[in-house]
């Protein structure tokens, strides 16, 4: 039997080479961002000396802040329609299926193609000579295709609520999933309606998926850059286009770094203050 | 009654998943190069014309070679990581978890950019294995994910009995530990692949001159000639995903028998 002090060296030993790749890959580009933010471009090159520009910058153009304001809007939208629409449906599968499998696998088959032509395919479904249209004139309600459908903040919102939906499903499956059954029983034997025992026993008791899958969808949405290219428009621009832009066109690294830093740490508050809130209700509610 | 709502409302549901999905399939067979109704007759010449692209096929090897690279490191690292947290009592190994899994919230632009940087500061050129090292960012956290889960589902006692019956470590390992993670290793292998083979943005920053696949359709949306074509990768890609996964379905189910999940 090896001793305490050799087995746990050993355990190291096994974290450690993807603690290494963490390092190199994550927290060096993470520091270099920091240190970046904190010059001046000039020219090819940037500056001498320290500086706070590029966040003053940031935080003090109001067209930034818009952004900022957009992007973090359309994400709490997305991440509220994408948990709405998928709850029922992983409600149902949890309770109601037959073959919860087919199911599962059925619910998920979408995901398996590209993540871009996922996105593109709401072009052609929202266009202007797309199915909708298309199908609305043949039934006569329009003479015109609708122009409203596409390039705007709301065909970023129904693409990602589309292609986000998987991240929703299962998560909230899989806490209906862990619900102790004989829990309904005692609730309807002790005399709670349908509609009252869901709101007693099921919905809190899945809470901690609905949680996990607005987590899931908020943060990663918030930087989503292909959805407003594609959909977006003028008007549904967000700010992973903004930062884009920085880097690729206008050639100034520490903004684009400062804006980048600014925008993970506005979603890490607002996912850290909707996890404390959620879990101080349901303290409350215990 | 409430329950046929439900039906209802579940099979609404899976409407607005598929249909855009199918819009790939539908399109990529119709006979004319605008993406809009009412359709105009069948044909193969988009699949045709995929065929005919060398640049495609480039970008389909880069992306093959990417895919299939990072799920095996990014497994291994994962196999190695998760044995360490769930097999040995590690101080600090929450604060290593938490670090490792900090790419699931950091947006993949950030990631993409910040690893641009670190390549310019230090001289390197942007080339495939750059995308591997974001690649491994990203999938990282998902093998270790699949892996702890299957870890924590498994008898520890049969590695010991094995100890004990005078098997060697590696021995060990070969006979007992492999066997029972197999399926575990295949879930992570496939999920990692899959990641890595559809990511977009990482990739677009890192790879320099030679485009992965997503990275060719990423240029292709511009062209509305060649939307057809692209639409008929889509449905390709779709038609392999979807095999792919049933392959690897069954190859769980060859594998050892788990207890049945949930109640």
């Amino acid at each position: 039997m090896p001793n305490k002090g050799q087995s746990s060296s050993e355990g190291y030993g096994l974290l450690a080479p993807t603690l290494v790749v963490m390092g190199v890959a994550l927290a060096a580009p993470l520091l270099l961002m920091v240190l970046t933010s904190l010059q001046a471009q000039s020219g090819p090159g940037f500056a001498a000396g320290w500086t706070l520009d590029q966040y003053g910058a940031v935080l003090g153009r109001a067209s930034y802040r818009l952004l900022f304001l957009r992007s973090v809007a359309i994400s709490a939208a997305v991440t509220l329609v994408t948990v709405a629409l998928a709850y029922p449906m992983a409600y149902f599968v949890a309770f109601h299926a037959k073959h919860k499998f087919i199911w599962l696998v059925a619910l998920t088959i979408p995901f398996w193609t590209s993540y871009l032509l996922r996105v593109f395919a709401w072009k052609i479904i929202l266009g202007y000579g797309g199915v909708i249209n298309s199908a609305l004139m043949r039934l006569h309600l329009i003479d015109q295709p609708l122009g409203v459908l596409l390039y705007n903040p709301f065909a970023v919102v129904v693409t990602l609520a589309h292609a986000w939906a998987a991240f929703a499903i299962l998560p909230i499956y899989v806490s209906l999933e862990k619900i102790d059954r004989s829990l309904l029983e005692a609730a309807s034997d002790l005399g709670d309606g349908p509609l009252r025992r869901f709101l007693r026993i099921t919905l809190p008791l899945s809470m901690p998926g609905v949680i996990g899958a607005a987590i899931l969808i908020f943060v990663p949405t918030t930087g989503d850059y292909v959805t407003p290219a594609l959909v977006g428009g003028t008007q549904g621009t967000m700010i992973a286009n903004l930062i884009e832009v920085q880097f690729n066109s206008v050639g100034n690294w520490p903004l684009g770094a400062a804006l980048s830093l600014v925008s993970m740490a506005i979603v890490a508050v607002i996912a850290g203050l909707f996890l404390a809130s959620a879990r101080a209700a349901a303290k409350a509610a215990r | 009654m409430k329950s046929k709502t439900l039906r209802l409302y579940a099979f609404a549901y899976l409407a607005f998943l598929y249909v855009p999905v199918l819009v790939l399939p539908v399109f990529s067979f119709n006979n004319s190069q605008f993406i809009a109704f009412p359709l105009s007759g069948f044909t193969t010449r988009w699949y045709g014309a995929l065929a005919a692209d060398s640049v495609l096929r480039h970008a389909l090897s880069n992306s093959l070679t990417v895919g299939i690279v990072t799920a095996l490191l990014s497994t291994m690292l994962g196999l190695a990581a998760a044995r360490a947290v769930t097999r040995y009592r590690l101080r600090g190994a929450g604060a290593a978890l938490g670090f490792i899994s900090l790419p699931l919230f950091i947006p993949d632009i950030v990631l993409g950019l910040s690893l641009l940087m670190l390549l310019g500061a230090v001289g390197l050129p942007l080339s495939l294995a750059a995308v591997v090292l974001g690649h491994l960012l990203v999938c990282v956290p998902f093998a270790l994910t699949v892996l702890i889960a299957r870890f924590e589902g498994f008898d520890k006692n049969l590695e010991e009995a094995s100890a004990d019956l005078g098997e060697d470590g590696w021995m060990t390992f070969w006979r007992i530990t492999f066997p029972l993670m197999l399926p575990g290793i295949t879930a992570s292998l496939l999920l990692t692949f899959i990641t890595s083979f559809d990511e977009f943005l990482v990739a677009y920053f890192l790879s320099g001159t030679e485009a992965t696949l997503p990275i060719y359709i990423w240029g292709q949306l511009r062209f509305p000639e060649r939307l057809p074509m692209v639409l008929a990768l889509g449905a390709i890609i779709l038609a392999v995903s979807v095999a792919l996964v049933i392959a690897a379905e069954y190859i769980r189910n060859l594998g050892v028998k788990k207890p049945m999940v949930g109640a």
